[in-house]
């Protein structure tokens, strides 16, 4: 009996993702948990694993190709047993990608068709009845369906219920479908660029993924910077005691992960500064799961620091220095970079004194670092010399509004103004 | 309080719109004048079609030999042609009155007249068996269709000799050698055709550039052909000037593109439109608005005067059984409080001539109008495997879908029964489908109906037979 091996959904906003390479070729033997695909998606490069023994019977999507929706059948596996076909890769179902359609890979689609989006996910998962016109209207102006009042029988959503509509405030599941609507965007030619006269770089998948949802952050959430300074003397002498020890280890402890560190114990004292906004409400999260932004090849990535507050400082600067490493050659897994709820970005390396990052959504906050470097200040009246790096806490207002990030801030400034607080 | 409902007049719009108001639990009668079940049953839509089919039938002999069948001197029998129809309008005008036994409606005979009454009007019926009766409703519901349109200026009133309406045309002692009809609308080409296949010379007159105005341009073209070829003669673009009767036949002389003609037959038909029957009932001492003939109404039948409704051909174009029908439900169930379903579902239009027309929604002509950028599919039935098979390739199918949405605005077809294959598209534009689900829509095979998938797949450039 042959087995289907389905485009897996490497994560819960995956729609679709390139094929980038076969490990087996057609007549090759398979044991669960081989090797046999990577597949590339707006962030990372992931390995897809057999679940099935069989022989590779025939290989449905060529290397290199682009755009292949989750769920198409990518290869075809001759199963030894006649056993039930389960999901073909260990990844969670998502339930966004449910109704997947049997559609050809896209360059079989009709020219003429107009793709149609895949109905908006709801986050309560409950079905919204609309007539297809009103789902193709609804999909052309932006409209989340979810919050449209049905006028047909049994409300059923129908053309004049959205003819008439108005893109409301999306429900964050819906929102970054709906983003894919573009704003009407002029040419680079109509705006003065002649054709030509640049190299045109295309947009892959993680370029699209960080334009939609840095606009929809700045967009979409009300935010504002706080700036404090911090003399940091003592952190650097701190270091050097700890890097002096953990020498024998070959581990190496940098201000970066001090400032992770530090953020993380932070977020238990004000956890108030630990959320995320929700349309059902406020999620205080329970740990402090610290996104650091690494600058790779191409792009961004936030690979996350499970539970730091719970690390010590070599774990922390261990498991730090492995997420960067894999994230420059995009070898993270999803669940390496999905689901902080803190990010911490750092140009002080670049010589940035000070600036203010675009909100992490869902997160509630994110700390943009500066760099550490000797500025006079004033200390009792007199002119002195101190190692100053300031840091700037951008804020989503509807979750930590001003005092709250003050808060947290001046407890920050404590811990890392004085690092032995860290221990209590 | 005597009735809940009543409601005045028996056609299409009147009986359904009672036995509705029956299911809904109201006390209810209907008044008529003449036959239950109206012109529809007893003079139009029902009647016509025995005829059609008795012409159908007979020229269809004529070319049997193609379908390999020999056969000799074939004639017909013109009164039991006209018999064959009187009884099945008989039959189903008792159908009716089963009807209305079954709903525990009552019959009342007569010709109303309205008066002001306490809430509603008051009905005052002039019994057909004599003397009056008046009767008081909650709510009344007028229904009292249409008739022909006659232009008496220039001669086009009929005579029940030499002129005739419809009525006339579908009871005469025999077919006139020569017949010359003037419209060339549904009932107009009706009739031509009927007449037509039973061997008369028939010439129709329109005043419109082209036959069957009101269809789309292309499916009025290959129309005129077809017509054309089994017989029929065109005056298009033509005003009738004055028609004289004499003891043996009628004249009439036209005008066309600036030339005068004048045409003689042994009988003319007079098929240029209908008006509404609103006179004589007391509407206008009551205050109801009429506006060319039509009584005014709102989106649920009602006319601004307490109690009173009206639904059908009397409130307006287009004249047809089935919009009366849909009207008279949904008024009885805006009435009941119920929320009646309200999606608007366009409202079909057949003519049963041979070959059949049908259509649905905008034409290309008014999607232009509109505005919409229109995305516009045919297919002929010249390469559908069940036509070919059948001998009957005349015509096609042609979709109109609207391009920014792809939802479908319109179908036009003409062919062998098309009249029963409309619905498809109907339903198809009331739960707003657009192309993907016409596409996704398995059409059997082999049916004519397959032309339909192919024409809508042919307006985004996928038809897969051509």
């Amino acid at each position: 009996m042959s087995i289907d091996v389905l485009m897996p959904a490497l994560s819960p906003t995956m729609e679709e993702g390139t094929l980038a390479k076969w490990h087996v070729k057609k007549g090759d033997k398979v044991s669960s948990g081989d090797v046999i695909a990577e597949i590339e998606t707006d962030k990372a490069t992931m390995e897809v694993e057999a679940v099935d023994e069989g022989i590779v019977e025939d290989i449905l999507v060529a290397e290199g190709s682009e755009g292949v929706k989750v769920n198409t059948p990518i290869a075809r596996l001759s199963g030894d047993d006649a056993g039930s076909a389960p999901p073909p890769v260990k990844t969670e179902a998502p339930k966004a990608a449910a109704e997947p359609k049997a559609e050809a890979p896209k360059a079989e689609a009709a020219p003429t068709a107009t793709p149609v989006a895949a109905a908006p996910a709801r986050a309560s998962g409950e079905r919204v009845f609309a007539s297809p016109l009103a789902r193709r209207i609804a999909d052309q102006k932006g409209l989340d369906l979810s919050q449209v009042q049905g006028s047909g029988p049994r409300g059923r959503i129908i053309k004049r219920d959205v003819e008439g509509a108005a893109p409301q405030a999306k429900s964050p599941a819906a929102a970054s479908a709906a983003a894919s609507a573009p704003r009407q965007v002029q040419s680079l030619a109509q705006m003065g660029i002649p054709d030509g006269s640049y190299d045109l770089i295309p947009l892959d998948g993680m370029k699209k993924t960080v334009a939609r949802r840095m606009s929809d952050s700045f967009r979409d959430v009300p935010h504002f910077p706080l700036t404090i300074d911090l003399e940091i003397d003592g952190l650097l002498a701190g270091r050097a005691k700890i890097n002096t020890m953990l020498e024998k280890q070959g581990v190496k402890v940098s201000v970066n992960d001090l400032v992770i560190k530090a953020a993380a114990i932070a977020l238990k004292q004000v956890p108030e500064a630990n959320a995320s906004y929700s349309p059902e409400g406020i999620a205080m999260h329970h740990n402090a799961d610290i996104a650091m932004a690494v600058a790779i090849d191409g792009g961004l990535i936030t690979p996350i620091i499970r539970k730091a507050e719970t690390k010590g400082l070599a774990q922390i600067a261990k498991e730090a220095k492995d997420l960067a490493e894999r994230a420059r050659t995009r070898k993270l897994k999803p669940e390496e970079f999905l689901g902080g709820t803190f990010t911490i970005s750092n140009l002080g390396m670049m010589g940035i004194k000070s600036f203010n990052s675009i909100i992490n959504e869902p997160q509630g906050c994110i700390l943009s670092v500066g760099a550490g470097e000797q500025r006079p200040v004033v200390k009792n009246g007199q002119l002195a010399i101190a190692t100053v790096m300031s840091v700037t806490l951008t804020c989503d207002h509807r979750v930590v509004d001003g005092a709250i990030g003050a808060r947290w801030l001046q407890a920050f400034k404590v811990l890392i103004e004085d690092p032995i607080t860290m221990i209590v | 309080m005597d009735f809940d409902v009543i409601v005045i007049g028996s056609g299409p719009g009147g009986y359904v719109t009672a036995i509705r108001a029956s299911q809904l639990g109201f006390k209810t009668a209907i008044v008529e004048r003449e036959a239950l079940g109206g012109v529809c049953l007893n003079w139009g839509c029902i009647p016509t079609k025995a005829l059609l089919k008795s012409g159908e039938a007979y020229e269809n002999l004529s070319h049997l030999a193609d379908y390999g069948i020999k056969i000799e001197k074939a004639s017909f029998d013109f009164s039991k042609v006209i018999e064959r129809s009187r009884e099945v309008a008989s039959q189903l005008n008792a159908g009716v009155g089963f009807l209305m036994k079954k709903h525990k409606i009552e019959v009342i005979e007569g010709v109303a007249k309205l008066e002001k009454g306490q809430g509603a009007p008051k009905v005052v019926v002039t019994l057909k068996a004599g003397g009056s009766r008046s009767v008081q409703a909650k709510h009344v519901i007028l229904a009292t269709g249409a008739r022909a349109r006659t232009i008496p200026a220039v001669g086009l009133e009929p005579d029940g000799e030499r002129v005739w309406t419809y009525r006339e045309a579908m009871v005469p002692k025999a077919a006139p050698k020569s017949l010359i009809v003037v419209g060339s609308g549904a009932i107009g080409i009706e009739f031509a055709s009927f007449y037509r296949a039973l061997g008369s010379d028939v010439t129709v007159i329109e005043a419109l550039p082209r036959i069957l105005p009101v269809e789309d341009e292309e499916v009025s073209k290959t129309a005129h052909k077809a017509f054309e070829k089994r017989g029929l003669k065109f005056r298009v673009g033509a005003s009738v000037k004055k028609l004289t009767k004499s003891k043996t036949g009628v004249a009439v002389e036209l005008e066309a593109g600036g030339k005068a003609e004048t045409l003689s037959a042994d009988v003319a038909i007079v098929a240029v439109g209908i008006v509404g029957n609103v006179e004589d009932m007391g509407l206008e001492a009551l205050g109801v608005k009429i506006e060319k003939t039509h009584v005014v109404t709102d989106g649920h039948g009602g006319t601004g005067v307490a109690g009173l409704y009206a639904i059908g051909d009397v409130a307006g174009p287009p004249w047809l059984a089935h919009k009366a029908s849909h009207e008279g439900v949904h008024c009885i169930e805006h009435i009941a409080g119920l929320k009646p379903n309200n999606l608007t579902s366009p409202i079909p239009g057949c003519t049963y001539s041979s070959p059949q027309i049908a259509s649905v929604g905008l034409t290309e002509a008014q999607a232009k109008e509109q505005g919409i950028a229109a995305k516009v599919g045919r297919f002929p039935f010249k390469v559908n495997g069940k036509a070919i098979a059948s001998g009957e390739t005349e015509g096609f199918v042609k979709t109109i879908f609207d391009e920014k949405t792809g939802a479908l605005i319109g179908a036009h077809m003409i062919g062998a029964e098309v009249t029963e294959m409309i619905q498809g598209f109907t339903l198809a534009i009331t739960l707003e489908a657009t192309e993907e689900e016409l596409f996704a829509t398995v059409f059997p095979h082999p049916t004519m109906s397959e032309a339909m998938h192919e024409a809508s797949l042919d307006a985004y450039g996928r038809v897969l037979h051509i």
